[in-house]
Protein backbone atom coordinates (compact mmCIF):
# COMPACT_ATOMS: atom_id res chain seq x y z
CA UNK A 1 0.00 0.00 0.00
CA UNK A 2 1.18 3.49 -0.84
CA UNK A 3 2.19 5.75 1.95
CA UNK A 4 0.02 8.88 2.01
CA UNK A 5 1.41 10.64 5.03
CA UNK A 6 4.13 10.04 7.56
CA UNK A 7 5.25 11.89 10.66
CA UNK A 8 8.75 10.97 11.79
CA UNK A 9 9.75 11.98 15.34
CA UNK A 10 7.84 15.25 15.27
CA UNK A 11 8.32 17.73 18.11
CA UNK A 12 6.62 21.11 18.20
CA UNK A 13 6.25 23.92 20.71
CA UNK A 14 4.24 27.14 20.42
CA UNK A 15 6.85 28.98 22.53
CA UNK A 16 10.34 27.93 21.35
CA UNK A 17 12.03 30.60 23.51
CA UNK A 18 10.64 29.28 26.76
CA UNK A 19 12.35 26.00 27.66
CA UNK A 20 10.07 25.47 30.66
CA UNK A 21 6.91 25.31 28.61
CA UNK A 22 5.91 21.77 27.71
CA UNK A 23 6.01 20.90 24.02
CA UNK A 24 2.58 20.78 22.40
CA UNK A 25 3.69 17.71 20.42
CA UNK A 26 6.52 15.51 21.66
CA UNK A 27 8.30 12.97 19.47
CA UNK A 28 5.26 11.72 17.58
CA UNK A 29 5.63 9.26 14.70
CA UNK A 30 2.97 7.53 12.63
CA UNK A 31 2.17 6.59 9.06
CA UNK A 32 -1.08 6.67 7.12
CA UNK A 33 -1.40 4.26 4.18
CA UNK A 34 -3.64 4.62 1.17
CA UNK A 35 -7.21 3.54 1.79
CA UNK A 36 -6.98 3.58 5.59
CA UNK A 37 -9.28 5.33 8.04
CA UNK A 38 -7.28 6.63 10.98
CA UNK A 39 -8.90 8.23 14.04
CA UNK A 40 -6.89 10.45 16.37
CA UNK A 41 -8.37 10.65 19.86
CA UNK A 42 -7.24 12.31 23.07
CA UNK A 43 -8.37 14.79 25.73
CA UNK A 44 -8.63 18.56 25.11
CA UNK A 45 -5.07 19.88 24.86
CA UNK A 46 -3.54 16.50 24.03
CA UNK A 47 -2.03 17.79 20.77
CA UNK A 48 -4.62 16.51 18.27
CA UNK A 49 -5.34 19.83 16.60
CA UNK A 50 -1.67 20.82 16.58
CA UNK A 51 -0.97 17.63 14.64
CA UNK A 52 -3.66 18.56 12.12
CA UNK A 53 -2.05 21.97 11.63
CA UNK A 54 1.39 20.41 11.24
CA UNK A 55 0.10 17.99 8.62
CA UNK A 56 -1.04 20.68 6.26
CA UNK A 57 1.77 23.10 6.92
CA UNK A 58 -0.05 25.73 8.95
CA UNK A 59 2.69 25.06 11.50
CA UNK A 60 6.19 23.64 11.02
CA UNK A 61 7.81 21.31 13.54
CA UNK A 62 11.03 22.23 15.38
CA UNK A 63 12.18 18.64 15.01
CA UNK A 64 11.35 15.74 12.72
CA UNK A 65 10.10 15.34 9.19
CA UNK A 66 6.60 15.21 7.74
CA UNK A 67 6.24 13.49 4.40
CA UNK A 68 3.21 13.64 2.17
CA UNK A 69 3.20 11.10 -0.67
CA UNK A 70 6.83 10.36 0.31
CA UNK A 71 7.82 13.95 -0.20
CA UNK A 72 9.07 16.06 2.72
CA UNK A 73 6.72 18.97 3.46
CA UNK A 74 8.50 22.32 2.97
CA UNK A 75 7.43 25.92 2.56
CA UNK A 76 8.12 25.58 -1.18
CA UNK A 77 5.84 22.63 -1.93
CA UNK A 78 3.25 23.57 0.67
CA UNK A 79 0.57 24.77 -1.74
CA UNK A 80 0.84 21.77 -3.97
CA UNK A 81 0.70 19.43 -1.01
CA UNK A 82 -2.29 21.20 0.52
CA UNK A 83 -4.23 20.57 -2.66
CA UNK A 84 -3.82 16.85 -1.95
CA UNK A 85 -5.50 17.17 1.43
CA UNK A 86 -9.11 18.14 1.90
CA UNK A 87 -10.04 19.42 5.31
CA UNK A 88 -13.43 19.73 7.02
CA UNK A 89 -13.60 21.71 10.25
CA UNK A 90 -15.80 21.70 13.32
CA UNK A 91 -18.28 24.51 12.78
CA UNK A 92 -20.53 24.11 9.72
CA UNK A 93 -21.34 27.83 9.74
CA UNK A 94 -17.73 28.98 9.56
CA UNK A 95 -16.79 27.24 6.35
CA UNK A 96 -19.60 28.05 3.96
CA UNK A 97 -18.32 30.67 1.52
CA UNK A 98 -20.63 30.34 -1.47
CA UNK A 99 -24.12 31.83 -1.86
CA UNK A 100 -25.47 28.45 -2.97
CA UNK A 101 -24.46 24.84 -2.55
CA UNK A 102 -22.87 24.59 -5.99
CA UNK A 103 -21.06 27.93 -5.67
CA UNK A 104 -19.59 26.75 -2.42
CA UNK A 105 -18.23 23.56 -3.92
CA UNK A 106 -16.88 25.48 -6.94
CA UNK A 107 -15.03 28.00 -4.75
CA UNK A 108 -11.79 26.04 -4.33
CA UNK A 109 -11.87 24.92 -7.97
CA UNK A 110 -12.10 28.53 -9.15
CA UNK A 111 -9.20 29.42 -6.87
CA UNK A 112 -7.19 26.66 -8.46
CA UNK A 113 -7.95 27.82 -12.00
CA UNK A 114 -9.83 24.71 -13.09
CA UNK A 115 -11.41 25.24 -16.57
CA UNK A 116 -15.16 25.93 -16.51
CA UNK A 117 -16.32 22.70 -18.15
CA UNK A 118 -14.17 20.57 -15.89
CA UNK A 119 -15.36 22.59 -12.89
CA UNK A 120 -19.04 21.98 -13.60
CA UNK A 121 -18.35 18.28 -14.01
CA UNK A 122 -16.43 18.04 -10.76
CA UNK A 123 -18.99 20.02 -8.76
CA UNK A 124 -21.75 17.70 -9.89
CA UNK A 125 -19.71 14.58 -9.23
CA UNK A 126 -18.67 15.70 -5.76
CA UNK A 127 -22.23 16.63 -4.79
CA UNK A 128 -23.47 13.29 -6.09
CA UNK A 129 -20.93 11.53 -3.90
CA UNK A 130 -22.32 13.17 -0.76
CA UNK A 131 -25.93 12.87 -2.04
CA UNK A 132 -26.51 16.61 -2.15
CA UNK A 133 -26.96 16.87 -5.93
CA UNK A 134 -30.69 17.56 -5.54
CA UNK A 135 -29.96 20.79 -3.69
CA UNK A 136 -27.54 22.51 -6.08
CA UNK A 137 -29.06 25.96 -5.77
CA UNK A 138 -30.02 25.86 -2.12
CA UNK A 139 -28.76 28.61 0.13
CA UNK A 140 -26.73 27.69 3.19
CA UNK A 141 -29.27 29.03 5.68
CA UNK A 142 -31.79 26.48 4.43
CA UNK A 143 -29.52 23.53 5.10
CA UNK A 144 -29.20 21.51 8.28
CA UNK A 145 -25.85 21.17 10.03
CA UNK A 146 -25.34 17.70 8.62
CA UNK A 147 -26.11 18.92 5.09
CA UNK A 148 -23.66 21.81 5.46
CA UNK A 149 -20.90 19.44 6.53
CA UNK A 150 -21.69 17.18 3.57
CA UNK A 151 -21.32 20.20 1.27
CA UNK A 152 -18.00 20.95 2.98
CA UNK A 153 -16.92 17.38 2.27
CA UNK A 154 -17.98 17.79 -1.38
CA UNK A 155 -15.90 20.99 -1.56
CA UNK A 156 -12.89 19.00 -0.40
CA UNK A 157 -13.63 16.07 -2.74
CA UNK A 158 -13.92 18.31 -5.81
CA UNK A 159 -10.19 18.92 -5.60
CA UNK A 160 -9.66 15.17 -5.79
CA UNK A 161 -7.56 14.93 -2.64
CA UNK A 162 -5.57 11.86 -1.64
CA UNK A 163 -6.48 12.38 2.00
CA UNK A 164 -9.60 13.74 3.70
CA UNK A 165 -9.03 15.22 7.16
CA UNK A 166 -12.06 15.65 9.44
CA UNK A 167 -11.17 17.90 12.37
CA UNK A 168 -14.01 17.27 14.84
CA UNK A 169 -16.32 17.62 11.86
CA UNK A 170 -19.30 16.02 13.62
CA UNK A 171 -18.96 17.54 17.08
CA UNK A 172 -21.42 20.40 16.59
CA UNK A 173 -24.10 18.39 14.83
CA UNK A 174 -27.27 16.90 16.24
CA UNK A 175 -27.43 13.09 16.35
CA UNK A 176 -29.12 12.90 12.96
CA UNK A 177 -26.54 15.19 11.34
CA UNK A 178 -23.74 13.19 12.85
CA UNK A 179 -25.16 9.94 11.52
CA UNK A 180 -25.57 11.53 8.05
CA UNK A 181 -21.95 12.66 7.89
CA UNK A 182 -20.57 9.34 9.11
CA UNK A 183 -22.72 7.40 6.65
CA UNK A 184 -21.40 9.68 3.89
CA UNK A 185 -17.79 9.00 4.86
CA UNK A 186 -18.40 5.27 5.06
CA UNK A 187 -20.07 5.22 1.64
CA UNK A 188 -17.22 7.24 0.11
CA UNK A 189 -14.71 4.79 1.44
CA UNK A 190 -16.61 1.85 0.03
CA UNK A 191 -17.02 3.47 -3.37
CA UNK A 192 -13.68 5.21 -3.83
CA UNK A 193 -11.30 3.82 -1.20
CA UNK A 194 -10.67 7.36 0.05
CA UNK A 195 -8.07 7.72 2.80
CA UNK A 196 -9.57 9.40 5.88
CA UNK A 197 -8.02 10.86 8.98
CA UNK A 198 -10.50 11.96 11.62
CA UNK A 199 -9.77 13.86 14.79
CA UNK A 200 -12.58 13.20 17.19
CA UNK A 201 -13.92 13.00 20.73
CA UNK A 202 -16.71 10.73 19.63
CA UNK A 203 -15.64 7.21 20.48
CA UNK A 204 -18.52 5.67 18.59
CA UNK A 205 -17.06 7.40 15.52
CA UNK A 206 -13.54 6.16 16.33
CA UNK A 207 -14.77 2.55 16.41
CA UNK A 208 -15.47 2.85 12.67
CA UNK A 209 -11.78 3.54 11.91
CA UNK A 210 -9.22 0.91 10.92
CA UNK A 211 -6.67 2.24 13.33
CA UNK A 212 -6.62 4.68 16.25
CA UNK A 213 -3.92 6.97 17.60
CA UNK A 214 -4.40 7.86 21.21
CA UNK A 215 -2.75 11.14 22.21
CA UNK A 216 -1.97 12.20 25.74
CA UNK A 217 -0.16 15.36 26.82
CA UNK A 218 1.41 15.88 23.38
CA UNK A 219 2.71 12.33 23.12
CA UNK A 220 1.41 9.32 21.28
CA UNK A 221 0.21 7.16 24.14
CA UNK A 222 -0.94 4.20 22.08
CA UNK A 223 -1.67 3.14 18.52
CA UNK A 224 -3.72 0.18 17.35
CA UNK A 225 -7.02 -1.12 16.08
CA UNK A 226 -10.08 0.14 17.96
CA UNK A 227 -10.35 -3.16 19.84
CA UNK A 228 -6.71 -2.92 20.90
CA UNK A 229 -7.12 0.67 22.06
CA UNK A 230 -10.38 0.09 23.92
CA UNK A 231 -8.83 -2.95 25.60
CA UNK A 232 -6.82 -0.39 27.59
CA UNK A 233 -10.00 0.02 29.63
CA UNK A 234 -9.57 2.17 32.74
CA UNK A 235 -6.41 3.79 31.38
CA UNK A 236 -8.61 5.52 28.83
CA UNK A 237 -10.81 6.90 31.57
CA UNK A 238 -7.78 8.14 33.53
CA UNK A 239 -6.57 10.00 30.47
CA UNK A 240 -9.81 11.89 29.91
CA UNK A 241 -11.54 9.62 27.43
CA UNK A 242 -14.42 7.26 27.88
CA UNK A 243 -15.34 3.79 26.75
CA UNK A 244 -17.91 3.13 24.04
CA UNK A 245 -21.36 2.43 25.45
CA UNK A 246 -21.31 -1.32 24.73
CA UNK A 247 -17.99 -1.72 26.55
CA UNK A 248 -19.16 0.22 29.60
CA UNK A 249 -22.26 -1.90 29.83
CA UNK A 250 -20.26 -5.11 29.34
CA UNK A 251 -18.05 -4.10 32.24
CA UNK A 252 -20.99 -3.33 34.55
CA UNK A 253 -22.74 -6.58 33.64
CA UNK A 254 -19.64 -8.65 34.34
CA UNK A 255 -19.31 -6.94 37.72
CA UNK A 256 -22.87 -8.00 38.48
CA UNK A 257 -22.00 -11.59 37.61
CA UNK A 258 -23.72 -11.79 34.22
CA UNK A 259 -22.06 -14.35 31.95
CA UNK A 260 -20.56 -12.96 28.77
CA UNK A 261 -18.15 -14.46 26.25
CA UNK A 262 -15.93 -11.45 25.63
CA UNK A 263 -15.51 -7.68 25.44
CA UNK A 264 -17.91 -5.98 23.04
CA UNK A 265 -17.42 -2.73 21.20
CA UNK A 266 -20.74 -2.66 19.39
CA UNK A 267 -24.25 -2.94 20.74
CA UNK A 268 -25.16 -5.63 18.25
CA UNK A 269 -22.40 -7.93 19.50
CA UNK A 270 -23.40 -7.38 23.10
CA UNK A 271 -27.11 -8.07 22.50
CA UNK A 272 -26.21 -11.28 20.68
CA UNK A 273 -23.84 -12.42 23.39
CA UNK A 274 -26.36 -11.64 26.14
CA UNK A 275 -28.92 -13.65 24.25
CA UNK A 276 -26.78 -16.73 23.52
CA UNK A 277 -25.06 -16.79 26.93
CA UNK A 278 -28.04 -16.10 29.16
CA UNK A 279 -31.45 -16.35 27.55
CA UNK A 280 -31.36 -18.93 24.78
CA UNK A 281 -32.60 -22.24 26.03
CA UNK B 1 -38.30 31.03 40.22
CA UNK B 2 -41.25 29.85 38.13
CA UNK B 3 -41.13 30.50 34.44
CA UNK B 4 -44.20 30.28 32.26
CA UNK B 5 -44.66 30.72 28.56
CA UNK B 6 -48.29 31.47 27.70
CA UNK B 7 -49.11 31.09 24.03
CA UNK B 8 -45.81 32.65 23.09
CA UNK B 9 -45.27 33.30 19.40
CA UNK B 10 -42.28 34.96 17.92
CA UNK B 11 -41.59 36.25 14.44
CA UNK B 12 -38.19 37.51 13.32
CA UNK B 13 -38.31 40.77 11.34
CA UNK B 14 -42.01 41.16 12.05
CA UNK B 15 -43.89 43.46 9.71
CA UNK B 16 -41.31 43.27 6.94
CA UNK B 17 -41.32 41.12 3.78
CA UNK B 18 -38.67 38.98 5.50
CA UNK B 19 -40.90 38.11 8.45
CA UNK B 20 -40.26 34.58 9.61
CA UNK B 21 -42.24 32.89 12.35
CA UNK B 22 -40.00 30.90 14.68
CA UNK B 23 -42.39 30.09 17.54
CA UNK B 24 -46.09 29.23 17.43
CA UNK B 25 -48.27 29.39 20.57
CA UNK B 26 -45.69 27.82 22.85
CA UNK B 27 -47.08 26.76 26.22
CA UNK B 28 -44.46 25.68 28.71
CA UNK B 29 -44.41 25.87 32.50
CA UNK B 30 -41.09 25.43 34.25
CA UNK B 31 -41.63 25.18 38.01
CA UNK B 32 -39.08 26.65 40.38
CA UNK B 33 -36.33 24.18 41.28
CA UNK B 34 -36.87 21.84 38.35
CA UNK B 35 -34.24 20.65 35.90
CA UNK B 36 -35.88 21.11 32.51
CA UNK B 37 -34.36 19.86 29.27
CA UNK B 38 -35.51 21.30 25.95
CA UNK B 39 -34.72 19.04 23.02
CA UNK B 40 -35.47 19.20 19.33
CA UNK B 41 -34.07 18.94 15.87
CA UNK B 42 -31.86 21.77 14.49
CA UNK B 43 -34.17 24.65 13.58
CA UNK B 44 -36.99 23.53 15.88
CA UNK B 45 -37.05 26.82 17.82
CA UNK B 46 -34.94 25.81 20.84
CA UNK B 47 -32.59 28.79 20.56
CA UNK B 48 -35.44 31.26 20.03
CA UNK B 49 -37.07 30.08 23.27
CA UNK B 50 -33.75 30.33 25.06
CA UNK B 51 -33.41 33.98 24.15
CA UNK B 52 -36.85 34.69 25.57
CA UNK B 53 -35.91 33.32 28.96
CA UNK B 54 -34.11 36.50 29.98
CA UNK B 55 -35.96 38.81 27.63
CA UNK B 56 -33.28 39.14 24.95
CA UNK B 57 -36.24 38.51 22.68
CA UNK B 58 -39.79 39.48 23.61
CA UNK B 59 -42.81 37.54 22.40
CA UNK B 60 -44.58 39.05 19.39
CA UNK B 61 -47.76 37.38 20.67
CA UNK B 62 -48.64 35.90 24.05
CA UNK B 63 -46.96 36.46 27.39
CA UNK B 64 -44.01 35.29 29.34
CA UNK B 65 -43.85 35.13 33.09
CA UNK B 66 -40.43 35.12 34.74
CA UNK B 67 -40.83 35.05 38.52
CA UNK B 68 -43.07 38.00 39.38
CA UNK B 69 -42.42 39.79 36.07
CA UNK B 70 -44.77 39.41 33.16
CA UNK B 71 -43.64 40.36 29.69
CA UNK B 72 -46.60 40.72 27.37
CA UNK B 73 -46.46 41.07 23.62
CA UNK B 74 -47.05 44.61 22.43
CA UNK B 75 -46.42 46.21 25.82
CA UNK B 76 -43.26 48.11 26.60
CA UNK B 77 -41.15 46.24 29.13
CA UNK B 78 -39.13 48.62 31.25
CA UNK B 79 -36.13 47.87 33.41
CA UNK B 80 -35.37 44.30 32.49
CA UNK B 81 -32.12 44.38 34.46
CA UNK B 82 -33.45 42.41 37.46
CA UNK B 83 -34.70 39.69 35.10
CA UNK B 84 -31.33 39.46 33.43
CA UNK B 85 -29.55 39.25 36.76
CA UNK B 86 -31.80 36.43 37.94
CA UNK B 87 -31.62 34.40 34.75
CA UNK B 88 -28.06 33.55 33.76
CA UNK B 89 -27.49 32.18 30.29
CA UNK B 90 -24.45 30.09 29.44
CA UNK B 91 -24.38 30.35 25.65
CA UNK B 92 -22.83 27.84 23.31
CA UNK B 93 -19.05 28.21 23.32
CA UNK B 94 -19.19 30.77 26.18
CA UNK B 95 -15.40 31.10 26.03
CA UNK B 96 -15.88 33.25 22.92
CA UNK B 97 -17.33 35.92 25.17
CA UNK B 98 -14.26 36.35 27.37
CA UNK B 99 -12.70 39.75 26.75
CA UNK B 100 -10.95 41.18 29.82
CA UNK B 101 -7.22 41.36 30.56
CA UNK B 102 -7.37 38.95 33.46
CA UNK B 103 -9.64 36.13 34.51
CA UNK B 104 -10.55 38.04 37.69
CA UNK B 105 -11.65 41.14 35.77
CA UNK B 106 -13.69 38.98 33.44
CA UNK B 107 -15.55 37.25 36.26
CA UNK B 108 -16.32 40.45 38.20
CA UNK B 109 -17.50 42.34 35.11
CA UNK B 110 -21.02 40.91 35.24
CA UNK B 111 -21.80 41.38 38.94
CA UNK B 112 -20.29 44.90 38.95
CA UNK B 113 -22.57 45.82 36.09
CA UNK B 114 -25.45 44.84 38.33
CA UNK B 115 -24.20 47.11 41.10
CA UNK B 116 -22.18 44.69 43.22
CA UNK B 117 -19.09 46.29 44.83
CA UNK B 118 -15.68 45.36 43.50
CA UNK B 119 -14.74 43.87 46.85
CA UNK B 120 -17.80 41.64 46.99
CA UNK B 121 -17.43 40.62 43.32
CA UNK B 122 -13.77 39.71 43.91
CA UNK B 123 -14.79 37.59 46.89
CA UNK B 124 -17.29 35.77 44.69
CA UNK B 125 -14.66 35.24 41.99
CA UNK B 126 -12.32 33.53 44.45
CA UNK B 127 -15.06 31.19 45.64
CA UNK B 128 -16.26 30.41 42.14
CA UNK B 129 -12.89 29.71 40.59
CA UNK B 130 -12.50 26.92 43.12
CA UNK B 131 -16.02 25.69 42.51
CA UNK B 132 -15.40 25.32 38.77
CA UNK B 133 -12.25 23.34 39.52
CA UNK B 134 -9.49 25.84 38.72
CA UNK B 135 -6.56 27.06 40.88
CA UNK B 136 -6.69 30.58 42.40
CA UNK B 137 -3.48 31.54 40.54
CA UNK B 138 -5.45 31.50 37.31
CA UNK B 139 -7.33 34.66 38.37
CA UNK B 140 -4.31 36.81 37.49
CA UNK B 141 -3.76 35.20 34.08
CA UNK B 142 -5.08 36.41 30.75
CA UNK B 143 -8.11 34.33 29.79
CA UNK B 144 -6.59 33.94 26.34
CA UNK B 145 -3.62 31.96 27.66
CA UNK B 146 -5.88 29.20 28.96
CA UNK B 147 -6.87 25.95 27.32
CA UNK B 148 -10.33 25.62 25.78
CA UNK B 149 -11.66 23.63 28.74
CA UNK B 150 -10.30 26.16 31.26
CA UNK B 151 -11.76 29.09 29.30
CA UNK B 152 -15.16 27.42 29.35
CA UNK B 153 -14.96 27.09 33.15
CA UNK B 154 -13.97 30.74 33.54
CA UNK B 155 -16.93 31.80 31.39
CA UNK B 156 -19.26 29.68 33.52
CA UNK B 157 -17.84 31.24 36.69
CA UNK B 158 -18.63 34.65 35.15
CA UNK B 159 -22.30 33.71 34.76
CA UNK B 160 -22.48 32.20 38.26
CA UNK B 161 -20.92 35.37 39.73
CA UNK B 162 -24.22 37.17 39.11
CA UNK B 163 -25.81 34.66 41.49
CA UNK B 164 -28.71 33.83 39.19
CA UNK B 165 -31.71 31.86 40.40
CA UNK B 166 -32.26 30.35 37.00
CA UNK B 167 -29.46 29.04 34.85
CA UNK B 168 -29.98 28.38 31.15
CA UNK B 169 -27.46 26.13 29.41
CA UNK B 170 -27.15 26.08 25.63
CA UNK B 171 -25.20 22.97 24.60
CA UNK B 172 -22.75 23.53 27.46
CA UNK B 173 -20.45 20.63 26.58
CA UNK B 174 -20.03 21.10 22.82
CA UNK B 175 -16.41 20.50 21.83
CA UNK B 176 -15.27 19.13 25.19
CA UNK B 177 -13.63 15.74 25.64
CA UNK B 178 -15.64 13.02 27.41
CA UNK B 179 -14.17 13.70 30.83
CA UNK B 180 -14.59 17.47 30.50
CA UNK B 181 -18.18 16.89 29.41
CA UNK B 182 -18.98 14.78 32.44
CA UNK B 183 -17.23 17.18 34.83
CA UNK B 184 -19.15 20.20 33.54
CA UNK B 185 -22.51 18.40 33.59
CA UNK B 186 -21.86 17.07 37.10
CA UNK B 187 -20.90 20.59 38.20
CA UNK B 188 -24.22 21.98 36.96
CA UNK B 189 -26.11 19.19 38.69
CA UNK B 190 -24.30 19.90 41.94
CA UNK B 191 -25.07 23.63 41.66
CA UNK B 192 -28.65 22.83 40.79
CA UNK B 193 -29.06 20.86 44.00
CA UNK B 194 -26.94 22.95 46.39
CA UNK B 195 -28.25 26.34 45.34
CA UNK B 196 -31.75 25.17 44.61
CA UNK B 197 -31.53 26.59 41.10
CA UNK B 198 -33.97 26.20 38.28
CA UNK B 199 -31.90 24.72 35.48
CA UNK B 200 -32.86 24.73 31.82
CA UNK B 201 -30.74 22.64 29.48
CA UNK B 202 -31.05 23.13 25.73
CA UNK B 203 -29.32 20.19 24.08
CA UNK B 204 -28.90 17.81 21.17
CA UNK B 205 -27.71 15.13 23.53
CA UNK B 206 -30.53 12.76 24.39
CA UNK B 207 -28.09 11.07 26.76
CA UNK B 208 -27.62 14.23 28.84
CA UNK B 209 -31.34 15.00 28.82
CA UNK B 210 -32.07 11.46 30.06
CA UNK B 211 -29.36 11.47 32.71
CA UNK B 212 -29.73 14.93 34.21
CA UNK B 213 -33.18 16.40 33.60
CA UNK B 214 -36.34 15.64 35.54
CA UNK B 215 -38.61 17.15 32.89
CA UNK B 216 -38.23 17.25 29.14
CA UNK B 217 -39.96 19.38 26.50
CA UNK B 218 -39.74 18.61 22.80
CA UNK B 219 -39.73 21.45 20.30
CA UNK B 220 -40.72 20.73 16.72
CA UNK B 221 -41.22 23.26 13.92
CA UNK B 222 -41.60 26.12 16.37
CA UNK B 223 -44.11 24.39 18.59
CA UNK B 224 -43.74 22.76 21.97
CA UNK B 225 -45.21 19.39 21.02
CA UNK B 226 -44.58 17.19 24.03
CA UNK B 227 -43.64 17.54 27.68
CA UNK B 228 -43.09 14.90 30.32
CA UNK B 229 -40.66 12.98 32.48
CA UNK B 230 -37.63 11.41 30.75
CA UNK B 231 -39.32 7.99 31.05
CA UNK B 232 -42.50 9.27 29.39
CA UNK B 233 -40.62 11.06 26.62
CA UNK B 234 -38.09 8.37 25.78
CA UNK B 235 -40.43 5.42 26.28
CA UNK B 236 -42.23 6.19 23.05
CA UNK B 237 -39.84 5.66 20.15
CA UNK B 238 -42.48 6.04 17.42
CA UNK B 239 -43.53 9.43 18.69
CA UNK B 240 -39.94 10.59 18.97
CA UNK B 241 -39.31 9.54 15.40
CA UNK B 242 -42.12 11.79 14.14
CA UNK B 243 -40.17 14.72 15.62
CA UNK B 244 -36.98 13.47 13.93
CA UNK B 245 -35.46 12.51 17.26
CA UNK B 246 -34.07 9.27 18.55
CA UNK B 247 -34.12 7.82 22.06
CA UNK B 248 -30.80 7.77 23.93
CA UNK B 249 -28.45 4.92 23.11
CA UNK B 250 -29.30 3.24 26.42
CA UNK B 251 -33.00 3.10 25.63
CA UNK B 252 -32.38 1.89 22.08
CA UNK B 253 -30.18 -0.87 23.44
CA UNK B 254 -32.81 -1.89 25.97
CA UNK B 255 -35.45 -2.10 23.23
CA UNK B 256 -33.20 -4.22 21.01
CA UNK B 257 -32.50 -6.61 23.83
CA UNK B 258 -36.19 -6.80 24.73
CA UNK B 259 -37.07 -7.63 21.14
CA UNK B 260 -34.49 -10.39 21.14
CA UNK B 261 -35.51 -12.02 24.43
CA UNK B 262 -39.20 -11.54 23.78
CA UNK B 263 -40.10 -9.67 26.95
CA UNK B 264 -39.80 -6.31 28.62
CA UNK B 265 -37.35 -5.43 31.39
CA UNK B 266 -38.93 -4.17 34.62
CA UNK B 267 -38.39 -0.46 34.00
CA UNK B 268 -37.24 1.89 31.28
CA UNK B 269 -33.60 2.60 32.12
CA UNK B 270 -31.94 5.96 31.60
CA UNK B 271 -28.41 5.33 32.86
CA UNK B 272 -25.93 2.54 32.21
CA UNK B 273 -26.01 1.55 35.89
CA UNK B 274 -29.81 1.18 35.90
CA UNK B 275 -29.71 -0.82 32.70
CA UNK B 276 -27.01 -3.17 34.02
CA UNK B 277 -29.10 -3.78 37.14
CA UNK B 278 -32.26 -4.44 35.14
CA UNK B 279 -30.49 -6.87 32.79
CA UNK B 280 -28.88 -8.66 35.73
CA UNK B 281 -32.29 -9.06 37.35
CA UNK B 282 -33.71 -10.48 34.11
CA UNK B 283 -30.80 -12.92 33.81
CA UNK B 284 -31.37 -14.13 37.41
CA UNK B 285 -35.08 -14.67 36.74
CA UNK B 286 -34.20 -16.64 33.65
CA UNK B 287 -31.81 -18.85 35.60
CA UNK B 288 -34.35 -19.39 38.36
CA UNK B 289 -36.98 -20.33 35.81
CA UNK B 290 -34.87 -23.01 34.18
Amino acid sequence: MDEILSLDHITFTYSPDEPNVKNAVEDVSFTVHEGEWIAIVGHNGSGKSTIARLMNGLLFPQQGTIKVMNEPLTEENLWEIRSQMGMVFQNPDNQFVGATVQDDVAFALENNGIPYKEMVKRVHEALQQVKMDQLLNHEPQHLSGGQKQRVAIAGALALKPRLLILDEATSMLDPQGRAEVLATVQALREETGLTVLSITHDLEEAILADRMLFMNGGEKFAEGTPSEIFALGDQLLDLGLDLPFAMKLTKLLKQDGVELQGEHMTEEELVNDLWTSNFKK
Amino acid sequence: MDIQLQKVSYAYAKGTPFEKRALFDVELAIPSGSYQAIIGHTGSGKSTILQHLNALLKPTEGALQIGDRTITAGKKAKDLKPVRQKVGIVFQFPEHQLFEETVLKDIIFGPMNFGVSEQEATKRAHKLIELVGLPHTILEKSPFDLSGGQMRRVAIAGVLAMEPEVIVLDEPTAGLDPRGRKEIMDLFLQLHKERNLTTILVTHSMEDAARYADRIAIMHEGKCVLTGSPEEIFGNAEKLATYRLEAPRIVRFQRELEAKIGRRLQTLCLTEEELARAITAAVREERAGQ
